[in-house]
């Protein structure tokens, strides 16, 4: 009895397996330098971090492949007033687990993303008042009329309450503490997959959610996440084969990966801009050897910036992908002009008589922080920029480490000057200021504070007369740009590689969408 | 002839040591490349054509040229430059200096620790001796890459960041070290056994010497050669080991580069067809270690033909 039920289990399991080998084989292997942070969708708000939530979680509105906005978890939404909005819901949405998705997870996921411990919450500071007012219609108030709302709203992602309220995660894991919670390793959204395996720098495997709403595009069983961090071996990867796709495939390498026939490379100017900050609110640099803070005088920042030779970086570093900045925001972002993305001239000759006119003949000392597994060459253009200050006298030492680290110290406020790359998810230049430029924001690490700036954010917020808000993010720019808070770099260029049989569609923000995704 | 009168010079032109020296063109070719890598190594200051890490002298224009006789090469970068404008030659002399003081120092600080160790057990017997044999037995099961490992990977532990980068190259000469002394300790317990049984020693006890003095003095010199011969071996493995753990990640900080780093960060331009950044200073660390080993091998057939 006890033997023929075990055979009979083994013989469905063989049936089982057999005939789902069948089909099971579409796995996409994709793989990147670093791994997402976390899991928990308002915890961090980092590229790779929002590549991965993406696939398994889902926001009211989102951007599609053409980058525009459109209904996601809400069919439609309507403003009756410029403060409220009402969003309507989909009615036919559940979570991975079968739990069907109400307005309350909605009301939940807005509140839970403005937690303090949560790195959205700036996205979102404009909403004073989110309610369920029945089970698929939610309203949202805002503070001043928001011009942007949609566009924020199009990286909230909607996590189930209960799974949330279950697991003990209903604030965000406070990642800056190195907080771990179940939420932090476990995801539980609407999207169309969802993650059964976690392991954080090594793997992560997405399943396709078979409850998912939309109408599947794909035709992809999983996804398996693989990050390596060294360039060479993830290129031997995907070249043998056991990788499919690389979304930050190394410039230099890039030739050798179009000639092997079985793969193809494609590139697209990204939409994130490469700096470096400076700590200027600092009395004395913890790294320093002057006593002082040299970053708080204009000249010695201005002195750092025309020391960069960005066009050598350019050619020799990135190969021809980059293309140099002058702000910290790019093409297709409402505020950018080509006036303004003009940089300063390279000129080592005037940078040293800033120097010496600063009151630092000599230079001084000063750690420079990078991650070295983050952006394109991110290692490699510090250490560049580390020569050109030493040949104006500026004695750098570079602090590489991987970006986990380098984040978390970061937004610990350790170091004093640090490389750092923005993306502009709202496509708007208020998303650049709110986060980098606002006097106490979060990633505002250079401690730049400027009253009149400060103004300007808020009717960049508040204000709804498009020539006004324009004028005000023109001024903003210029006033900005004039103090040379930051060093900006360049603007990145990203390159996709994978396998000829694989077709992921780039986009310029590198988030890749596997729902539109195939392989054969 | 009366060994008195020679000069130091004419003695060792005598010696056994001399002749099987000059008969045999393998240990003069080794060592004649060892020595210009020894030399070149110790005053790189005065030898290398650029200082690779002083920033003002570089240029990123300079960056992946290739070396002189290929097409695009220019005369002054003989062996091209690395994807920073560094000069690959003076990198690779500045890096073997690296590798060769830590390799020096690894070695020295394993063969004082065995020595020690071994002589003693030998020389006393007993539980003592039963006690560091074992731990050598045990030690000895464990690949000595794996210990190094461990110890660097505790010790880093142990360091505070900021630290790391100042202390690296302590850390990786005990982690080298002290995966290495057993073979130390071994032979020289052996070779005591032998010599602790011999007339000299025991008249040595006879007269009151202390123990001390009869170990070091009187037993010591006696059994160096051996100790000599895995020495120069184990100077090789210590330098390769040192390019391990470097090309690892986990050995010297890439802003003073050894030759394992060097390979490690070379590597990443190995499909692009920047060749010369990885293959030289692998080619340099090959014939560094191969040397090493010729001389040995060569050492051990002259001074201690039973070890064969």
């Amino acid at each position: 009895m006890k033997i023929k039920s075990l055979a009979k289990i083994l013989l469905t399991l063989l049936l089982v397996f057999n005939f789902s080998s069948a089909w099971a084989a579409n796995t996409i292997k994709w793989s990147m330098q670093g791994d997402s942070l976390t899991l928990d969708p308002h915890a961090q708000n980092e590229g790779p971090t929002t590549m991965v939530s993406r696939q398994v979680y889902e926001a009211l509105v989102t951007r599609g492949l053409d980058m525009s906005i459109g209904p996601q978890l809400a069919t439609k939404w309507k403003a009756v007033n410029p403060t409220t909005w009402y969003f309507f819901l989909r009615e036919d949405v559940k979570f991975s687990d079968g739990t069907p998705m109400t307005s309350e997870d909605v009301v939940f996921s807005i509140l839970r993303a403005k937690q303090p411990t949560s790195d959205f919450k700036e996205y979102i500071s404009s909403i004073s008042s989110v309610k369920a007012i029945d089970k698929y219609t939610v309203q949202i108030k805002t503070k001043e009329p928001n011009p942007i709302l949609l566009n924020q709203l199009s990286n909230i992602f909607v996590m189930s309450k209960a799974w949330a309220t279950k697991n003990f995660s209903i604030v965000p894991q406070n990642w800056n503490a190195s907080q771990e919670t179940f939420a932090s390793t476990n995801a539980m959204g609407t999207g169309p997959f969802k993650i059964t395996l976690r392991e954080p720098n090594t793997k992560t495997v997405f399943k396709k959610n078979g409850k998912w709403w939309g109408n599947v595009e794909h035709n992809l069983t999983s996804i398996e996440l693989l990050p390596i961090a060294n360039a060479a071996t993830r290129v031997a990867a995907l070249l043998s084969g056991e990788i499919d796709i690389v979304t930050d495939a190394p410039v230099q390498d890039l030739g050798r990966i179009g000639s092997s026939g079985g793969h193809k490379v494609e590139s697209t100017p990204q939409m994130r801009t490469i700096f470096l900050g400076m700590d200027q609110g600092a009395d004395q640099l913890r790294s320093g050897n002057t006593g002082d803070n040299p970053f708080k005088k204009k000249e010695v920042r201005q002195a750092l910036y025309q020391a960069i030779d960005i066009e050598a970086i350019k050619k020799k570093v990135m190969r021809g992908l980059s293309e140099p900045a002058g702000i910290i925001t790019f093409p297709g972002v409402t505020g950018y002009t080509k006036a303004l993305d003009k940089r300063l001239p390279y000129d080592p000759e005037a940078a040293k008589k800033l120097l010496a006119d600063a009151g630092y003949p000599n230079g001084f000392d000063v750690e420079l922080r990078c991650p070295n597994d983050r952006y394109v060459n991110d290692e490699a253009i510090c250490t560049a920029v580390v020569g050109m200050f030493g040949k104006i006298g500026v004695n750098v030492s570079l602090n590489s480490q991987t970006k986990s680290k380098h984040f978390k110290e970061l937004k610990n406020k350790k170091g004093d000057f640090y490389m750092l790359g923005w993306g502009v998810p709202t496509l708007d230049s208020h998303y650049v200021f709110h986060y980098l430029y606002d006097t106490g924001a979060s990633w505002n690490r250079v401690n730049f504070t400027n009253a009149r700036v400060d103004e300007l954010i808020k009717v960049m917020e508040g204000e709804v007369d498009l020539d006004k808000r324009n004028a005000a993010i023109a001024e903003a720019w210029k006033i900005v740009k004039d103090d040379i808070s930051y060093l900006p770099l360049h603007h990145q260029v990203i390159s996709w590689a994978s396998a000829k049989s694989v077709n992921v569609p780039i986009r310029p923000n590198n988030e890749p969408l596997f729902r539109f995704s195939s392989k054969n | 002839m009366d060994n008195k009168n020679m000069s130091i010079i004419e003695r060792i032109k005598d010696s056994d040591i001399y002749f099987s020296f000059i008969k045999s063109p393998t240990a003069i070719i080794s060592s004649i490349i060892l020595l210009i890598i020894f030399f070149s190594s110790f005053f790189v200051e005065l030898v290398a054509p650029f200082n690779p890490f002083d920033p003002s002298s570089l240029s990123l224009m300079d960056a992946f040229t290739p070396p002189s006789w290929s097409q695009d090469g220019v005369s002054k970068f003989i062996l091209g430059t690395d994807g920073q404008g560094r000069d690959m030659l003076s990198t690779i002399l500045y890096g073997s200096r690296i590798s060769l003081i830590v390799g020096f120092s690894a070695i020295l600080f394993s063969l004082i620790l065995g020595v020690a160790l071994g002589l003693t057990a030998g020389y006393f017997g007993g539980k003592y001796e039963m006690i560091v044999m074992r731990i050598t037995d045990v030690q000895l099961t464990v690949p000595s890459i794996l210990m190094a490992l461990l110890v660097d990977g505790i010790a880093r532990g142990l360091i505070s960041k900021e630290l790391h980068d100042e202390m690296a190259i302590y850390v990786l000469i005990f982690a080298i070290g002290i995966s290495e002394w057993p073979q130390f300790a071994r032979v020289s317990r052996a070779a005591t056994l032998v010599e602790k049984n011999k007339d000299y020693v025991s008249a040595s006890t006879i007269i009151g010497v202390s123990n001390i003095l009869i170990m070091f003095k009187h037993i010591l010199p006696n059994i160096l050669r051996p100790i000599l011969v895995i020495g120069t071996i184990g100077l090789a493995l210590a330098i390769i080991a040192e390019s391990t753990l470097s090309f690892l990640g986990v050995g010297v900080p890439p802003t003073t580069p050894s030759l394992g780093t060097l390979i490690r960060i070379g590597n990443d331009f190995l499909f692009s067809g920047e060749w010369w950044i990885t293959f030289f200073p692998a080619i340099f660390l090959v014939v560094l270690a191969f040397s090493i080993n010729l001389l040995g091998d060569w050492m051990r057939d002259t001074l201690n033909p039973k070890l064969n």
